[in-house]
């Protein structure tokens, strides 16, 4: 049996890799979740067809991101993903049901016309929506923490239930709404271009103001959260985040004004990056907060080395034609039938 | 007793109804796509538009599907952990690399491709939309090959330790990917997804042939269908046996379970039909072949089978169930077996095309497959019972711990749910056999999603129907 244990920190190139996936599963399910959440906004069919349209060959590829963040996780940290799963049991169903009702309205709404094709927008509304909103508040509990008695979870069904989840829900649906405005923006014309980029505007406010929530209430929430920020030397590193946070808004802010089409939707990529690095740094370095870390929910050596052969022959490749599809469908968005 | 909220039931029965909501998708789209795969070479070798119609009708119902079924499977990932968190932490060491092989070699591969077997008509030149077809297909293969070999290790764990913290630890990937029953398992399953789709798709073509609509494309859908029926039904038959010869091996008391046997005895009888009771220990009624059981089993008419009575009580699978679902799948695999030695016996009299009784007995059996491959399940997973790895962690002390009552409220929303996917699934797939494989007026690639960059068709010239 081989194993890479001697040779490389494993534990720690898996908890990288399956951040990694779980960021990209955010980038890219994100903006077309973002576009569920604001279809029945749209101001005509035919722009709700364009904006369908222009996520139609790619959500199946976003949606492998999430497989791969929970496959990775039993994979690579088995009682991470033992512990987290009952833990967080309804809001996953819900986020399963979700996806589920979203995903099938992609192909019923192509076939349906007339008054059941409404329907379907709306099931595709309402699908993404719920899907957002159960993230949004499974990231809040989160980093909340975690009950844990020897191996298994151990609090209540309704544990990531209260206000603070809530907050984090209704702030990803406004977070990943501004991703999905900034991708219409970047990927369609005229009318649902306009439309688009006002959506951009107004959610920008929203999204930066529960941006400082958020901020405010994690270190006023968490004892070990504020003296890792609050300490004088860990924040002038730290800082670097918020303070690139708001010059992207800045830009993005300009960009608005100069009906700048591409850099907006990277822009907002960034921010959320910079907010996902600095989760990732208060939750640093557990897996389970509070109580099980990464490395102690680590699979067997031999496990993680196996399945670390194979992601690093292959993601690369994943990554090159996942591009490569990005690449083919470039351009505009139209309304027109797709198959 | 079990309480009517006993946690641990609820929890498989939920888990039984979403992943055999899951395998009816796959089943199709295995086959479906290896086929699509057939008709798309078929069409660029002959530039024969019956098979451009034929593909790109089947194509929109292989969309429908296979969308079904990714939002059905990613389900799956997750609920290892939702419902059975305890086997997921002992066996995630070895389990979860073939689960992550999956996504990382198959999963990726399939979303990514789709995308341009369905929107990339005039994006790229018919070779490369082509080679996604086969990507696509080869992609559904490969994760079959991974997901299986994940079940059958749970069939015939080898390969492994268990650490003195009760946790699963690998000892050799090769024994725990290719374990004793994975190549019968994969073999027999691929075969099924195979026939599945062989039977849907003949039942569609028959229906043209019955109406007399859409001959041409209907002749072709019906013919390579019956190829299928002809030539691999009996294979399958085959294989189904090899299958079941190991499992009498690893597993036999599934075998007993299966056979309907008690007792063990040389010369067993092969039990027809009966009612097996778990109370009074017996088959009753039973109609008994003499002898036959022995012989398939150990081709020998006096070998030992040994019967369920060998185990204790508490240590065998629900008879009935097992009982029934293999008498279900093995007469469907007849009757598949028998419609082509009929469309055999007619393309001989050179009425495969012209038979009204037969186009309509195909119709019939369009779901044939499908009832198959669930029966076949139900025998395989209810038969491992009362066991999760078999002979190695039981299913009861692998549950997570979550309340009866959320299990079963969340296992009605799955059958509200699924109920209203499945239904509007069947519906759009009939309305688009009603449709038919109609002739398309536009340019040979037909119409796309996105506008710029200029299409395929406006750089280079149309080769139309004789691109090659």
């Amino acid at each position: 049996m081989f194993s890479f244990e001697g040779f490389i920190d494993l534990p720690l190139i898996w908890y990288a890799l399956i951040g990694t996936a779980i960021f990209l599963y955010v980038l890219l399910d994100g903006f077309d979740l973002g576009i569920g959440i604001l279809f029945p906004f749209a101001p005509s069919e035919k722009c709700q067809d364009r904006m369908m349209q222009s996520i139609a060959p790619f959500w199946d590829g976003n949606e492998t991101w999430l497989v791969m963040g929970g496959g990775g996780l039993f994979a690579a940290f088995p009682l991470a993903y033992a512990i987290l799963m009952p833990a967080f049991y309804i809001p996953v169903i819900l986020m399963l049901l979700g996806l589920i009702l979203r995903g099938v309205s992609f192909e019923f709404r192509f076939k349906a016309h007339d008054r059941s094709k409404k329907r379907w927008g709306y099931v595709f509304h309402l699908g993404s929506l719920v899907a957002t909103l159960t993230q949004g508040m499974i990231l809040g509990a989160f980093v909340q923490g975690v009950s844990v008695t020897g191996r298994t979870f151990s609090g209540g069904a309704f544990d990531w239930l209260n206000a603070f989840s809530v907050m984090t829900g209704v702030a990803l649906v406004a977070g990943y709404a501004l991703l999905g405005a900034a991708w219409l923006i970047m990927k369609t014309e005229d009318v649902t271009q306009e439309w688009a980029r006002k959506c951009t505007g107004y959610l920008f406010w929203h999204v930066a103001l529960f941006m400082g929530l958020v901020s405010l209430c994690m270190p006023i929430m968490d004892t070990r959260i504020r003296e890792l920020w609050f300490d004088p030397v860990n924040f002038t590193f730290l800082s670097v985040m918020p303070v690139s946070c708001m010059v992207l808004f800045w830009m993005v802010w300009q960009d608005l004004r100069n009906k700048n089409e591409y850099r907006p939707f990277f822009l907002i990529q960034g921010i959320f990056l910079m907010n996902y690095i600095g989760i990732g740094v208060s939750t640093w370095p557990w897996l389970v907060p509070y109580r099980v870390t990464f490395r102690d929910a680590a699979a067997a050596a031999e496990s993680q080395s196996l399945l670390l052969i194979g992601a690093v022959i292959m993601l690369p490749v994943v990554l090159a034609y996942t591009g490569y599809c990005y690449w083919i469908f470039r351009g505009k968005s139209s309304h027109e039938t797709s198959y | 007793m079990t309480l009517p909220l006993d946690p641990a039931l609820l929890a498989r029965l939920q888990f039984a109804f979403t992943i055999s909501f899951h395998i009816l998708f796959p089943a199709f789209t295995i086959g479906l796509a290896s086929w699509l795969a057939v008709v798309e070479w078929r069409w660029l070798k002959t530039g024969d538009e019956t098979y451009r119609d034929v593909y790109r009708m089947w194509v929109k119902i292989f969309a429908v599907t296979f969308g079904m079924g990714v939002v059905s499977g990613i389900v799956l990932s997750y609920q290892f952990g939702t419902n059975w968190s305890v086997f997921a932490d002992k066996v995630g060491n070895v389990l979860g690399p073939l689960l992550g092989f999956e996504v990382l070699t198959a999963f990726f591969l399939e979303a990514s491709f789709l995308g341009i077997m369905l929107f990339g008509w005039n994006r790229v030149t018919p070779k490369m939309h082509f080679a996604a077809t086969v990507i696509v297909a080869s992609g559904t293969l490969v994760s079959a090959f991974w997901i299986l070999s994940a079940n059958s290790w749970m069939q015939t764990p080898q390969g492994f330790f268990i650490g003195d913290d009760g946790l699963y630890y690998p000892l050799n990937w090769l024994a725990i990917i290719f374990n004793s029953s994975f190549p019968y398992r994969m073999i027999h399953m691929v075969v099924a997804a195979y026939l599945t789709t062989a039977f849907a798709v003949s039942g569609v073509g028959a229906f043209y042939l019955y109406r007399k609509k859409f001959t041409d494309q209907a002749k072709v859908m019906f013919g390579m269908a019956m190829l299928m029926a002809i030539f691999v039904a009996p294979l399958q038959l085959l294989f189904g046996d090899l299958h079941g010869l190991n499992t009498f091996k690893e597993q036999p008391v599934k075998v007993a379970a299966m056979e309907g046997l008690w007792e063990t005895q040389k010369g067993a009888p092969l039990v027809l039909f009966g009612w097996p009771d778990e109370e009074s220990e017996a088959t009753r009624f039973a109609i008994e072949i003499p002898k036959v059981s022995s012989l398939i089993l150990t081709h020998h008419p006096d070998g030992e089978v040994r019967g369920l009575k060998e185990w204790p009580a508490d240590r065998r699978p629900p008879v009935a169930p097992v009982f029934w679902s293999f008498r279900i799948m093995v007469g469907v695999g007849i009757m598949m077996i028998l419609t082509g030695v009929l469309a055999l016996f007619l393309y001989f009299r050179k009425r495969l095309f012209d038979c009204p009784w037969f186009h309509r007995w195909c119709m019939l059996m369009t779901p044939a497959g499908f009832i198959a491959v669930l029966s076949g399940w139900f025998v395989t997973e209810i038969g491992r019972q009362p066991y999760i790895v078999y002979n190695s962690l039981l299913t009861s002390e692998s549950i997570s711990p979550v309340a009866g009552i959320h299990v079963g409220l969340s296992l009605i929303a799955f059958i509200i749910i699924y109920g209203l996917v499945f239904g509007a699934g069947i519906y759009y797939i009939i309305r688009l056999v009603q449709k038919g494989p109609v002739p398309e007026t536009e340019t040979p690639y037909g119409g796309h999603g996105i506008e710029a960059p200029p299409l395929f068709s406006d750089v280079v010239t149309p080769k139309g129907e004789d691109h090659v």
